[in-house]
Order: C-alpha cells, then sequence, then structure tokens
C-alpha cells in the first residue's frame, strides 16, 4: 500500500498574530512553527495503515525552505520519504492543489491523506481540489477509518452528529481530531531524522485565483462589565441579557 | 448577472443557513444589477422549495431525484456545476458547513473558479466582491477578491442575516443526468444526536472548562445549556483531559462558533479558545480569576466561583423563561 500525506508548517496556535508591515502577511518575528495539527493525525494514519498493510509512506510539503523542519518531524515520526515541493512565494488554496496534484500523479498512491484544514489560512480546500484534480474520490472531516477488502468505511462528522461513508481506494482522506492520538517521535527517531535525505523539488507553477489584498486585526471590542462576585450577581446578568443585549 | 446559491436541506428540512446564503446574495444582486437563483438538491424536496422564495431567492431551480437522498459529494459537486453553467452564474455561494465545506472545493475545480472559504462578510467595491475571511482562527482578517469569471464563496453559519421578504418564487424543476460512476463515495448511514443542537448552529453556545474541575460537574453546563436551547463546548483542556468528546472542542484545533451569546463557565481564555469563539455576538464569562483573558473579550463577566452561580443562573433562567 503506497500511501501519500501533504502536511503545511504553521505558526503554533499558542502564537499571537501580528499583521506584518506590509498589510499582507503576518510578522514572523518571535513565532514557532510547527506542522499543522490535523496534518499530524494524517501523518500517523498513515503510519498505521503502512504497519497494518506493508508499503510505504511518503510525505510532501508544499511552501518554502522552512518547512523542511515539518518534514523532519514527519520523518521522526517514522515516514519512509519526504518531498518538498518548494516555492518561497504565498500561493492561494487553488495554486497549492495545483502543485500537490502534479506531483501526487508521479507517485500513484493507494491512499492519500491531508488534515482537514491547515490551522493558518483555514481555506479546508486542499484536500478535496487535489481529489478532484485527480479524479478521486474524497472523505472530509474523517474521525474513523476502516480499510476492508475491497472498499473503505469511514465515520466523518457533520453538524450534531455522523455520517457513515464508503468509497474504494484510490482515495483522499482529510483527517478529524479523533482519528487516533499522534504518536511523539522518539530520540532514536529525532536523530535519525536528522541525517536522512529531504526530496526538494520546484513545485509546479500556478496562477493567482484569489488574491489577497489585506490582511488587519480585527476591530477592537470595547471592554465588557463585570457584574458581581458572585451568586448574587445572578439576577442582574438576567436583566442585562434580557434588556440590554436581547439575547433571551 | 445571476447568483446561484447551494441551498442545504436535511431530511427535506432546509438549514438556517441557507436562508442566510439567500440574503447575502439577495444584497449582492442588488448592489450588481443581478439576480438570485437558489438552486435545491435532494428527493423529495421539491415542496420545500417555496420557502427559499420566501427569503428572497427570485427563481429556484429543483434537482430532485431518489439517488441524491444522501450526501455524495461527487453527485452533488456535478449537479452544482451544471447547474451553475447552465444558469451562467457569475457567483456561486454555499454555506461553509461541513456539506458545503466537501462540495466548494470541488465545483471551484469544475468551474476553473477561485474559492473563498468560510468568509463573513461580503461587499462591493467598483463592481468587484471584496470577501473578509478569518483566518488564523479568527486572531486576524483578510480581504480578498476573487479573480476568476465565475467566483465562489463559503459562508460562515450564524454570520449573515436571513431576512424573510414573504415574496414568492418561481420554482423550476431540472434535470442532471446522473449514472453509478458519478456517485465515487456514498452515505450509508447518518447518526444524528438529538437533543441539543451543534455548537456551530446553535443561537447559543455554554462552554465549560478546567474550572468545572472534573467530567462530573458538567451537568452544570449541560442544564444551563437545556434552559436557553444551547449547543455544549468546551475547552481544548478538557477535551484532552478526555472530559468532553472531540466534537464539542471550540477554539482552533476545534469549532469556529459565532452565536448570538457564548457562556464560557471556567475557561479561562487561552489564545486558541479566544480564537475559536471571539466572533460571538455577546460573551458571558463566569470564571474565579479577575485576570484571566477571558474577561478581555467578555461582555459580562461575573468574577467567582462557577460551581456556585452556574446552578442560581440555571435556577433563576429557569423560572424567568418558564420553563
Amino acid at each position: 500500500m503506497k500511501v501519500v500525506v501533504c502536511v503545511n508548517h504553521v505558526p503554533d496556535t499558542e502564537t499571537k498574530i501580528k499583521v506584518a508591515p506590509d498589510n499582507l502577511s503576518i510578522d514572523k518575528t518571535g513565532v514557532n512553527y510547527m506542522m499543522s495539527p490535523y496534518d499530524e493525525i494524517a501523518v500517523e494514519e498513515g503510519l498505521r495503515i503502512r504497519d497494518k498493510f506493508k508499503g510505504e509512506v511518503i510525505v510532501i510539503s508544499l511552501g518554502g525552505e522552512q518547512n523542511k523542519e515539518t518534514l523532519r518531524k514527519a520523518l521522526a515520526m517514522g515516514v519512509d520519504k519526504v518531498v518538498l515541493l518548494k516555492d518561497e512565494a504565498m500561493r492561494d488554496s487553488f495554486g497549492v492543489a495545483q502543485g500537490l496534484a502534479e506531483e501526487i500523479k508521479t507517485i500513484a498512491p493507494d491512499v492519500i491523506l491531508f488534515g482537514k484544514q491547515s490551522i493558518d489560512f483555514d481555506d479546508a480546500q486542499v484536500g478535496t481540489m487535489v481529489a478532484e484534480m485527480l479524479g478521486l474520490p474524497s472523505v472530509a472531516v474523517v474521525v474513523k477509518m476502516d480499510i476492508q477488502e475491497g472498499k473503505v468505511v469511514c465515520q466523518r462528522e457533520i453538524e450534531g452528529g455522523h455520517e457513515t461513508v464508503e468509497t474504494k481506494l484510490p482515495a483522499v482522506f482529510l483527517a478529524q481530531k479523533g482519528l487516533n492520538e499522534p504518536r511523539y517521535p522518539t530520540l532514536k527517531g529525532i536523530m535519525a531524522a536528522k541525517s536522512k535525505p529531504i526530496d526538494v523539488k520546484p513545485a509546479a507553477p500556478a496562477e493567482v485565483r484569489v488574491e489577497t489584498l489585506q490582511l488587519r486585526k480585527p476591530p477592537a471590542k470595547n471592554p465588557g462589565r463585570i457584574v458581581g462576585t458572585d451568586k448574587s450577581a445572578v439576577p442582574e446578568l438576567i436583566r442585562l441579557l434580557h434588556e440590554e443585549a436581547k439575547v433571551i | 448577472m445571476k447568483i446561484l446559491i447551494f441551498a442545504e436541506q436535511r431530511d427535506a428540512k432546509l438549514k438556517k443557513s441557507s436562508f442566510e446564503a439567500v440574503g447575502a446574495a439577495r444584497s449582492l444582486a442588488s448592489q450588481l444589477n443581478g439576480s438570485c437563483v437558489a438552486l435545491l438538491v435532494g428527493s423529495g424536496v421539491e415542496g420545500i422549495a417555496g420557502e427559499l422564495g420566501a427569503y428572497g431567492a427570485s427563481r429556484v431551480v429543483v434537482v430532485d431525484a431518489p439517488k441524491l437522498a444522501r450526501h455524495s459529494n461527487s453527485a452533488f459537486a456535478r449537479v452544482i456545476a451544471e447547474v451553475a453553467a447552465k444558469e451562467q452564474a457569475a457567483i456561486v455561494i454555499l454555506p461553509a458547513s461541513q456539506m458545503g465545506k466537501d462540495l466548494a472545493p470541488r465545483v471551484a475545480v469544475k468551474l476553473n473558479a477561485g474559492l473563498a472559504s468560510d468568509c463573513i462578510a461580503l461587499r462591493v467595491e467598483n463592481g468587484d466582491v471584496i470577501a473578509t475571511r478569518p483566518v488564523f482562527a479568527g486572531k486576524t482578517l483578510l480581504d480578498v477578491k476573487v479573480k476568476t469569471p465565475v467566483k465562489i464563496f463559503t459562508l460562515r453559519p450564524n454570520v449573515f442575516a436571513a431576512i424573510k421578504t414573504g415574496e414568492t418564487a418561481a420554482v423550476e424543476k431540472m434535470e442532471v443526468p446522473l449514472d453509478d460512476k458519478d456517485f465515487t463515495s456514498t452515505v450509508t448511514d447518518i447518526s444524528v444526536a438529538t437533543g441539543r443542537p451543534d455548537v456551530t448552529e446553535a443561537d447559543i453556545v455554554v462552554s465549560g472548562g478546567r474550572g468545572m474541575k472534573g467530567p462530573e460537574n458538567f451537568h452544570l453546563v449541560e442544564e444551563l445549556a437545556d434552559v436557553l436551547g444551547a449547543g455544549v463546548g468546551a475547552s481544548r483542556a478538557v477535551v484532552d483531559a478526555g472530559w468532553r468528546p472531540h466534537d464539542e472542542q471550540v477554539g482552533q484545533t476545534g469549532k469556529t462558533v459565532s452565536p448570538t451569546m457564548y457562556v464560557a463557565c471556567g475557561i479561562s481564555g487561552a489564545v486558541q479558545h479566544l480564537a475559536g469563539m471571539s466572533s460571538s455576538k455577546y460573551i458571558v464569562a463566569i470564571n474565579k480569576d479577575k485576570d484571566a483573558p477571558i474577561f478581555q473579550v467578555a461582555d459580562y463577566g461575573i468574577v467567582g466561583d462557577v460551581m456556585e452561580i452556574l446552578p442560581e443562573l440555571t435556577a433563576q433562567l429557569k423560572q424567568s423563561l418558564g420553563k
């Protein structure tokens, strides 16, 4: 079984995001980066599939030189090969999907995994676009996946519940939290990852379809009001919610 | 100029986000001198088409077939793309629901269109639609312009206004031929928890954090939620601790919510949690630490013991709401 996992390198969730002076990008000073958390779940699932069915896991990331850090993490977790599709320029999701689809085409994997969305631009577009570009089935927001003889049975999250979805390989799956608990790389894994090769290639070119006009801070909220310090404040809170906010 | 909106329904009941999409499309249509056409896809759904007219769609196209009873992203995307092409729609709008997010990227590839996801505002500037979307889970906002001839937008639920106009729309059935290979994935079963609404769709969300002290105390959160008809959410800390299920997690690595009111119970307000809920219209926080970051975004706060205040709030609300 050949498994491809696509991963992105993103600012840590605990990071406060500041807008850079160009008003188009974020200020990278002091920002820690990591593998996007849903992508980590996708890598873990890839490793489990490989361990069960034999084969290999290839991890691909499209982006700049800094994405190597996330690829090293994937190596440390135990994947077989990593590829950096290099492009230092910003791309929209369509452009990322185009670059990835071109590379995946040459690998012809059975299973292609993504995180359900990258937690930087939160587009939730790339995985499903790649599936459409390659003419493959896709299942998004997967919390359970079971590869059986001739079919794959998944559970995907929907509002207030789950859908059971059946499809056939080759197919694309978008991992959601709950699918598995990603492993921590071992010290041995981390050391070994340092000397493993990263295959670097230029990403296939793409045109811009969605143009960034401005990145800006959300409007500041007016400071709220402390209604009280114990349960005697409850009637006043209810009055405010009813008369001022009119939400109840 | 036509704007096509995909109206999502489940069990022949239209989602509120579908009416919100019609509202947004109608507002764009009036600025761009266009019209708003709603597309309803499913099996046995023709009867609800009129409701879309009542919210402002000027025409409703219905693609009704037994095969379309359940979601299949490949088939539904094909239907949307074919109808959009036939109607020569310049703009396609879908709700940024789990279904909409599963369809829009496929429709975008089929129509060679740029897609802006999860928009919270659309405005017209010199004839162009400028979309605002929260990025980094709402820590910043991004204004974008889609440059392709056909433009696709998905809209965050609970943000755009659904406005009942009471008008009547022409309803028209359309056939889109589909064979088995158009269904590359099929839904074989749906399990929906009854009772509380999902946090992404709820008007009110009541969330609990570490201040609840343990999973055994979450009934206090649930009881308040039930009095308010609210969804139940949780912070990452309590989900990671296994107190609550993943699908309740609100925040950057959970769900992003924009309810009318968000009640944070015993949640300190880590950056990644604030990112997921700070676009709520009103925020109420109950926390014993007066310096907790949650109070910086809260409209109303009570600095005190959540275990003591929650039951009191529930009891008094029950009384004043007559429940």
